[in-house]
Parts: C-alpha cells; sequence; structure tokens
C-alpha cells in the first residue's frame, strides 16, 4: 500500500472508531460536537463541562434576562442535529495529561482521548477582596446562575446599583438599570467607558450617551473598597477620589480570567490570554511547537491572524466561538492540505441605551479613526479605523446595515480614510488619533487583544546543556 | 422551543418582529432582542419569521420536539 493510502486508511479509521474529548460544553463545545458529526466522525465523542446545564447562550444574560423579559433558563441553546455524545456535566476537567492522552476529572475519573477540544472559555474576575466580594449584594455575570441572581435583585428595586466597569457588560447593564428606572453610577478607571475596545473618541460618544440617559457615570476613578452593614450586605462604596456612594447591589464588571489552569503541567502553551494555538485551532506547547492531538476553540483560544500582522488575537465574540468550533471540528478530522484556517474577520455586537453597536475587525489594531456616515449628534453612525494608511476596522452606531461595506474593505486591506459609500456623508470627514489607551494602562478590558508574535506567551523552556 | 438569532448577521429589518411580536422585539431603532426558548405555542410564528429574514438570522432547533433529556 502506498503511504498516501495508508494515510487515507488511518483517517477513515479514526473517523469511525476514534475518540474525541471535549472539555467546555458551552457555545463552543456545543458547535464543535455538532461539527464534527457533520463531518462524518462516528467514533465515540464525551462532552464535560463543569456547569450543570446543557449548553446555553450568553448575549441574553445582559440585555433580555436582567430586563426580567425572560428567566434565565429561557437561554438554552438551539440543537443542529444530533451529537450522540456522553455528556459529563457538573464536573470539572481538573489535569490533561498528553503522554497517557487523558483528561482527568474532579471526580478521579479518567477520560481517554485520541483527539481533545479545549473549550473551557473564560470566568468573570471576581472583585479582588475576597471579604468584599463576599458581601450579599455583590455579583459578577458570566453564568445563568449569576444573571439569576443580579436579575432577582434588579427586581427588589434597589435604591442605587454601582456598576464596577465600562466595557460591554458593564454598560449593558447600566443600561438596563436605566431602562428599568433604577438608579446606576457606572466607574471606569479609564477616561471613558468602552475605550479598551473602541478607543477614546468613540468612549466619549459613548459616556455622553450614558450621562443623557441619566447613568451616574465616573471616569478615571477606581472602587477602593465596599462597605457592607451588619447583616452583611453591601451599603458603601468608597471610591478612589475621596467620595462615597450608597449603593446596596454591586456588579463587579471587570473583564475575564482564561479557564486555563487546569491545563498546569500538561507542556502545552496555556497563559492568562488562553491557549496558543495556530490558525486551524491546534494548540501549540510550551516551545511553540504545533500539536498532532489538542486543539482550541472559543474564548479560551489565542491565535495568529493574517490581517493583523500575524499577531495572536484573543477573542471574546460570539461569532469566534462558532466559527472557530467548526474550523477545529473539522481539522480534527481531516490530514493536511485540507485543513482549514480560522480567517474570521471579528465582529461583535452590543445593544445598550437603545442604540445598536457593532463592529467588525480589531478596533484597537489602529490608530486613527475617520467618521464616515451619519451623524454622531443623533449616535446614528459609520466610522472606520486605520493603521499606517489601511483601513483595519469599523463601529457603527445604528448603521449596521453597512457593516458589510465596512468588512470587505477591511478583508482586502483597502487604503484608509476609506472612500464613503456615497450617501448620508457626515459634514466633516477628517482622520483624528483614535486614542485607546497604551498597553499597560488599567481601563476596561477590550474583548479583543492583540497579544503579540510569541505562540507561548510564557518563556519558553530551554533544555539544559549537555540533555 | 430553542431558536438564535446571529446579531452579527441580523440588519435590524425588523421583519420578524411583525411576523412574532411576543418573540422578537426592536429596542429602539436596530437593536433587536428576543425570546431564545419561545413557548411552542409560537412555533408557525417563529417560523415564519425566520423564513422572512432577509439576511437568514434565525436559527431555529432542529431536534425540537425530540423528547427532553433524550436529547444527546
Ligand atoms: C453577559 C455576557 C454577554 C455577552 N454578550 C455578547 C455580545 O453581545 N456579543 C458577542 O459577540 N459576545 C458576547 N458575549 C461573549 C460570548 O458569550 C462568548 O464569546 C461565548 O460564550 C464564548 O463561548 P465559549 O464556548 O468559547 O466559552 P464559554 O461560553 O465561556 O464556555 C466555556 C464553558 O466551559 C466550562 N469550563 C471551564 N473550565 C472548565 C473545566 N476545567 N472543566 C469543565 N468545564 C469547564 C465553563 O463553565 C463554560 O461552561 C457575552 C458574554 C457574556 C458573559
Ligand atoms: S428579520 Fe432578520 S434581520 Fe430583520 S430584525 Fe429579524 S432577525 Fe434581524
Amino acid at each position: 500500500m502506498t503511504l498516501v493510502a495508508t494515510l487515507a486508511e488511518l483517517v477513515s479509521d479514526f473517523r469511525a472508531n476514534g475518540r474525541i474529548v471535549i472539555v467546555g460544553a458551552s457555545l463552543a463545545g456545543l458547535r464543535a460536537a455538532e461539527a464534527l458529526r457533520e463531518e462524518g466522525f462516528s467514533g465515540s465523542l464525551t462532552i464535560i463541562g463543569d456547569e450543570p446545564y446543557e449548553p446555553y447562550d450568553r448575549p441574553p444574560l445582559s440585555k433580555q434576562v436582567l430586563k426580567g423579559w425572560m428567566p434565565a433558563e429561557h437561554t438554552l441553546l438551539p440543537r443542529f442535529r444530533e451529537v450522540d455524545a456522553q455528556w459529563r456535566l457538573g464536573v470539572a476537567a481538573t489535569g490533561l495529561d498528553r503522554v497517557a492522552r487523558q483528561v482527568r476529572l474532579a471526580d478521579g475519573d479518567q477520560i481517554p482521548y485520541h483527539r481533545l477540544l479545549i473549550a473551557t472559555g473564560t470566568r468573570a474576575r471576581p472583585w479582588p477582596n475576597p471579604a468584599e466580594a463576599a458581601l450579599e449584594g455583590v455579583f459578577a455575570l458570566r453564568s445563568r446562575d449569576d444573571a439569576a441572581r443580579l436579575q432577582q435583585a434588579l427586581a427588589t428595586r434597589p435604591s442605587r446599583v454601582l456598576v464596577i466597569g465600562g466595557g460591554f457588560i458593564g454598560s449593558e447593564v447600566a443600561s438596563v438599570c436605566r431602562e428599568l428606572d433604577i438608579p446606576v453610577t457606572l466607574t471606569e478607571r479609564g477616561p471613558a467607558p468602552l475605550v479598551g475596545a473602541l478607543g477614546g473618541v468613540i468612549g466619549e460618544i459613548a459616556a455622553q450617551m450614558q450621562r443623557d440617559h441619566g447613568v451616574d457615570l465616573r471616569c478615571g476613578v477606581s472602587v477602593s473598597s465596599l462597605e457592607g452593614d451588619a447583616a452583611g450586605h453591601v451599603r458603601r462604596a468608597r471610591l478612589s477620589d475621596g467620595t462615597t456612594i450608597e449603593v446596596d447591589v454591586v456588579l463587579a464588571a471587570l473583564g475575564s480570567i482564561r479557564n486555563v489552569e487546569w491545563l498546569q503541567g500538561s507542556g502545552l502553551a496555556a497563559g492568562p490570554w488562553g491557549v496558543g494555538c495556530d490558525a486551524g485551532g491546534r494548540a501549540f506547547d510550551i516551545n511553540g511547537v504545533v500539536t498532532d492531538s489538542v486543539y482550541v476553540a472559543g474564548d479560551v483560544a489565542r491565535m495568529p491572524h493574517v490581517l493583523y500582522e500575524y499577531q495572536f488575537l484573543a477573542m471574546e465574540h460570539w461569532d469566534n466561538a462558532v466559527f472557530g468550533a467548526e474550523v477545529a471540528a473539522h481539522n480534527m478530522v481531516n490530514l493536511e492540505p485540507h485543513y482549514r484556517p480560522h480567517l474570521l474577520l471579528p465582529g461583535f455586537w452590543s445593544g445598550q441605551f437603545g442604540v445598536n453597536i457593532k463592529s467588525v475587525g480589531v478596533p484597537p489594531f489602529g490608530d486613527e479613526i475617520i467618521f464616515t456616515q451619519g451623524s454622531v449628534k443623533d449616535r446614528s453612525f459609520a466610522a472606520a479605523y486605520g493603521r499606517r494608511g489601511r483601513i483595519v476596522a469599523a463601529v457603527t452606531f445604528d448603521h449596521g446595515k453597512w457593516l458589510e461595506y465596512y468588512a470587505r474593505l477591511i478583508e482586502q486591506s483597502a487604503p484608509f480614510p476609506p472612500p464613503p459609500p456615497g450617501w448620508d456623508r457626515p459634514d466633516i470627514m477628517k482622520p483624528v488619533p483614535a486614542e485607546f489607551p497604551a498597553p499597560g494602562v488599567p481601563t476596561a478590558i477590550p474583548d479583543v487583544v492583540l497579544t503579540g508574535h510569541d505562540p507561548n506567551e510564557r518563556r519558553a523552556e530551554f533544555r539544559p546543556r549537555g540533555h | 422551543m430553542r431558536i438564535v438569532v446571529d446579531l452579527n448577521r441580523c440588519q435590524g429589518y425588523a421583519q420578524c418582529v411583525y411576523l412574532a411580536h411576543e418573540v422578537f422585539r426592536l429596542t429602539g431603532t436596530e437593536a433587536l432582542t428576543y425570546d431564545p426558548n419561545p413557548d411552542d405555542a409560537r412555533r408557525l410564528q417563529v417560523e415564519r419569521a425566520a423564513a422572512a429574514c432577509p439576511v437568514q438570522a434565525i436559527m431555529i432547533d432542529r431536534l425540537d420536539g425530540a423528547e427532553r433529556g433524550a436529547r444527546s
């Protein structure tokens, strides 16, 4: 038999009899499982998730669920096909042994695999002081249980809510509070909300929008401490500018932490920005060598992107989880040259204060911004981000229909400033600095992070001489 | 029943809102919100909305109707 025929036989044997384990039973994990079956994988499939629920969707949690429009358990994800998997829900993976090819579970079980998909996502960064975080009325928001608890607290009509952190989730929750006519203070360490993701020019527009809707917005300050009453319920927050606010609900919206602890000692390139992988979802080991059997998808993945000078992007976006899962699943059951790349143009949406904010590309990659359509005053506009004469991203406020136009230009690395689509032109069209905070300046965590060119963000381990 | 709207794709045309206003709502002029697990009684409306969406952004569970718990 020729080598090619042998390889083809190996692949078809793996598709029929292989063992695939997926860790993380949420958006990326579910869509990967479906895609594996769609690709013809009929071997054994195990899905491990530490939450007790079948996969559900998170974006509604900070929007319609908090408004009380529907309960948090109304977010189960639709299924597009049977996955015929063994579901191990409510039990965490606690270790990975790549030599024995086994995943260790919290209940002591060892689950063998031939190929493994890491889809453990992120969790909310908790309020750093554990005693204060444990006060009643202090919340974080990532899971459907978090959303149910926060929704209940809002339903009791608190006298004031404090949202710490002006990223997307913090801003969406502030918006919900105003819709429910609950007084809300939002503190942001940076100069404006959304600056990490969209820069200071757009951040200023978001700030004005929040104030117009009655949010008590305080930028450039941080919360120094939270204080409770005798019953252990939060009542007061002290700010870095010396002021105090009386509050009875606090949401810490401080960005997220990648769920990589269980990979400690596995030798994979796992670190604070996630698990490094190639553009096909194959995980790197700590020496920057790509593995054959471990794949990564979703919020926990960090992968190089051709449009952004091959920098590793860590993206916390819904479509990144869906598409990354499909790509990883395809590559898990195919061989080169049939691998597919994860060539997604990042995109997200956020509904807040009655405005639909959408973006494509990677805004923080740009250093200039130009308004190309609509009116800032009406909060209905499109703007493009540029870097070195090329368009790299775009953002729209209630101009979502135009996003495709900009997406095409970004894909082609078209010149910046881009030709406006010839309709709805603003009076002044001139590029200005986009005002992203310098790396390392504390601010709202952006949800796309450019994490450099190093496949392993920790230092590589060098072998001692003579070994 | 279970649905999801790909809000990256959705362009806020609101056809779905006209066809199933208990399930889909616009907040402001363009931001769509919806009930991801609407009552089964709304199935016909939701299916019509999904069919009418000009960008095919509404995706419906294909296992709906299968025994709960037996979902694999
Ligand atoms: C409130 C909120 C609002 C959002 N809104 C938007 C939005 O408007 N637009 C947008 O584009 N994106 C939004 N997102 C982001 C989007 O939800 C995520 O990008 C998406 O959930 C990523 O899916 P994932 O499967 O990669 O990770 P996750 O959804 O984080 O799933 C990972 C799963 O793995 C589990 N897990 C972790 N560690 C282990 C372990 N050791 N063993 C077993 N299981 C483990 C976790 O508990 C979790 O269930 C929002 C997120 C939140 C929380
Ligand atoms: S019909 Fe489609 S595009 Fe229009 S609002 Fe509904 S989901 Fe969005």
